[in-house]
């Protein structure tokens, strides 16, 4: 198969209300920076992908029709994916599929999600002929299944309200993040009001408009530029009414994530990634997902999250950006947790030149209507060539596409201390 | 590069209305219809993929209810297009190749028939410019044939001939919605919707659903003696501002003729997704199809499933090259406003 790496992302601001630019202003605001970043002109993109949610949170129709313009894809190809609330993350698996098809050399995606041209919770509250109305929102959804992890594991309370001032102060370090609550901790989450039996106001996702987009080449066009290269990447559907099917522990997500695994030749994530942007809408899901995506054995999740191993200086730092608790834009949060993991900087460790080889996967949601996942795996060099060889350890520069493949292993024989890159 | 063929199709009898007839129930035998000619199941579909429009249902997230109709346990490999399912096949065929799929399962449905298509589809547009005027999707294709129309590119009589022939065409075709004929007299007193369209010239609405199963030269012998090869595909997008469009020709068109090769290559069959009468002889001319018998099937005016009728297409010209044996087939799926969006798959039966 064709090896595809990620060169370039770009993130908009995210926000409740973008009212200083149109749909197509905002897409056009993270193309920019994506395009700036992978240092790449509009003749070398082969084709492009769009994604978003469903089209009822803006009220526009098959919006590819509408942004062909804004999203550079005129006379090119363009394909829109909706696969729900996994979207973000399908739409980057989709245009990784463009690249190692060998059908595209240089393929840019987009994702976004402009909320505040409707009102989420009535979207997300279908009225079905000949099925009951149900009025619950994505909360409603979740907390059921939050209530029977909660029994089966009995984790104390807190937990949530950890996951949640964790990811707001991660927030607090990103200038793009929607959330800036300065101050936040435990106790300001635990005095919020309860929405859903157990989450309470600050456990949960805002609703943000926002964009990202992502530059997709293959490994002969990469050149010197920087690269994430994608491992692995998977998607599992289950269907709503699967007989036998586990919400908390969803089979999907378990299928997807060996199956990355096995892709990248991991044998042991929790020791061997260095750190993960995971979907988590509503603060109990993180322990669910370490658990679910193999991290932990069942019932183990919210230990690593109560012993600090998820929090920005821990030995598995999750969801670094803030996540989708800081910021939502719903069919942008999938590529997102790419984004930020492939590295604009967001995804780089506090700890400064410590870790400078980051190793993660995004992993994507499943939701409780539907169960789509998809995970990718990024590996991903922060630094350039000459602080690299500064170390004169015994790799070649981060142009050679062997070199990359390589330092999965970290096969650098130098003291840790006299290379930046471990 | 991994070739792929296509290896099966079924299609759902085109309806006015389908009633309480759900989304599910309309896929469901499709699916089946189309396992069961090819002696497989679920099990044996390494990737699915659909297209579909929430809008129709009336609700978001609505396409998920469709996976309802088919095997998900143990998990599947699956994706979604909002657009016609002639791109799910596209999404699809990218998996093959790229060697993450053998085979591949493709649906797609609508029903129009629930709601109010010329506002739905209005909302395609510019929606701080456009759509706030509700731009119906006739008055928009309108446009068009008064253009190709002035500048004499089509003539009203290729127009009415189309009708005829679609309806002519219907009566061998029988999941066709209109199989009524229409003379040359009943044509000119038909009135006009939006001039110059009259009411034939338009296609009706309609409830369905297709399937269709592809797979890599490896598998496709395994599940047929005739496997229908793709032998070229390709698809591209023009402005969405009609303002800035030279609406008599299509560079997308001219894209895939192109990107192709089509240029000397004699098909045998053509179907167009061509939902108005005046785009038949405009693609029949940009494509040089004009001796090249098209819309075998009537085509979308006499049965127009939306975000289904572009795979149809491809899946009737699949069905013309094994029936009749011949080698070069012509399909076309559209989307958008005045064909802004093109797809033009090539499939090709080797002997």
């Amino acid at each position: 198969m064709i090896q595809a790496g990620v060169i370039g992302v770009g993130q908009t601001n995210y926000d409740s209300k973008r009212r200083d630019v149109s749909m197509a202003g905002l897409v056009r605001e993270a193309i920019d920076k994506a395009m700036l970043a992978a240092d790449i002109e509009w003749d070398a993109v082969d084709a492009v992908v769009l994604g978003k949610a469903p089209d009822m949170f803006e009220g526009v129709i098959m919006p590819e029709l509408y942004l062909a313009d804004a999203i550079g894809a005129v006379g090119k190809p363009v394909l829109r994916v909706h696969t729900a609330g996994s979207v973000g993350g399908s739409t980057a698996v989709i245009a990784a599929s463009h690249v190692c098809s060998g059908q595209f050399k240089t393929v840019l995606t987009v994702t976004f999600e402009k909320q505040s041209e409707s009102n989420a919770t009535w979207a997300l509250s279908p009225r079905y002929p000949y099925s009951p109305h149900i009025n619950a929102g994505a909360g409603g959804y979740f907390a059921p299944f939050i209530r029977e992890y909660i029994r089966r594991y009995e984790p104390p309370e807190h937990i949530g309200w950890k996951v949640a001032a964790k990811d707001r102060q991660n927030a607090l370090k990103n200038p793009l993040a929607h959330l800036q609550i300065p101050g936040i901790d435990e106790k300001m989450v635990s005095e919020t009001p309860m929405l859903w039996e157990p989450l309470r106001y600050l456990e949960s996702c805002p609703s943000s408009d926002g964009a990202c987009a992502m530059v997709i080449t293959s490994e002969d066009r990469v050149g010197s530029r920087n690269v994430a290269w994608i491992r692995g990447m998977a998607v599992r559907s289950e269907g709503t009414l699967s007989a036998g099917r586990d919400e908390v522990n969803p089979q999907g997500g378990i299928d997807c994530a060996k199956d990355i695994y096995q892709q990248a030749g991991i044998h042991n994530p929790r020791t061997e990634i260095d750190c993960a942007e995971i979907y988590v809408p509503f603060s109990w899901y993180e322990p669910m997902w370490l658990e679910n995506l193999g991290f932990c054995d069942l019932g183990q999740g919210w230990k690593l999250t109560d012993e600090g191993v998820t929090a920005l200086d821990g030995s598995l730092p999750v969801n670094m950006s803030g996540g989708v608790l800081s910021s939502n834009p719903i069919g942008a949060s999938g590529m997102i947790r790419r984004s930020s993991t492939s590295g604009n900087g967001l995804g780089r460790r506090s700890s400064g030149g410590r870790c400078k080889n980051i190793y993660g996967p995004c992993l994507r949601w499943c939701s409780a209507i539907f169960c789509n996942v998809d995970c990718f795996l990024f590996q991903r060099l922060i630094g350039d060539i000459n602080e690299h060889r500064s170390c004169n350890c015994r790799r070649e520069g981060p142009h050679n596409g062997h070199y990359l493949k390589q330092t999965r292993k970290k096969k650098c024989f130098e003291p840790r201390n006299a290379c930046n890159y471990l | 590069m991994k070739k792929v063929a296509v290896v099966g199709y079924a299609q759902h009898k085109i309806l006015p209305n389908a009633g309480a007839l759900n989304e599910v129930e309309l896929i469901m035998p499709v699916v089946h219809k189309v396992f069961n000619d090819l002696g497989i199941s679920q099990d044996d579909i390494g990737f699915t993929c659909s297209g579909s429009c929430d809008y129709l249902q009336g609700a978001a997230f609505a396409f998920v209810e469709g996976l309802s109709a088919i095997q998900t346990s143990p998990p599947i490999k699956e994706s979604h297009v909002e657009m016609d399912a002639a791109w799910a096949l596209y999404e699809s065929m990218l998996k093959i190749k790229m060697g993450d799929a053998d085979t591949a399962l493709i649906y797609g449905f609508g029903k129009s028939s629930p709601g109010n298509l010329d506002s739905i589809i209005s909302l395609q547009m510019d929606p701080y410019y456009i759509s706030p005027l509700w731009p119906d999707r006739v008055s928009l294709a309108a446009l068009q044939a008064q253009i190709l129309l002035q500048q004499k590119i089509i003539t009203h009589d290729e127009m009415m001939a189309t009708v005829i022939e679609a309806r002519n065409n219907a009566a061998n075709n029988p999941n066709a919605l209109l199989t009524d004929h229409v003379s040359e007299d009943l044509y000119q007193a038909d009135s006009l919707i939006s001039s110059p369209l009259r009411g034939f010239d338009c296609p009706p609405i309609s409830d369905g659903a297709s399937a269709m199963v592809i797979a890599s030269e490896d598998k496709a012998f395994e599940f047929t003696d005739n496997p229908i090869w793709i032998e070229g595909i390709d698809h591209s997008i023009e402005s969405s501002n009609l303002g800035s469009r030279d609406l008599a020709t299509s560079p997308t068109i001219q894209n895939a003729i192109t990107n192709l090769n089509l240029k000397n290559i004699n098909f045998d069959v053509a179907e167009l997704h061509t939902q108005f009468s005046h785009e038949v002889p405009f693609l029949r001319k940009l494509l040089n199809l004009t001796n090249v018998p098209t819309n075998l099937s009537g085509g979308p005016l006499v049965g127009n499933v939306m975000m289904c009728a572009g795979l149809d297409a491809i899946g009737k010209t699949f069905q013309s090259l094994v029936r009749d044996q011949s080698d070069h087939g012509i399909a076309h799926a559209s989307s958008g406003p005045c064909l802004q969006h093109n797809m033009v798959v090539h499939l090709e039966r080797h002997k």
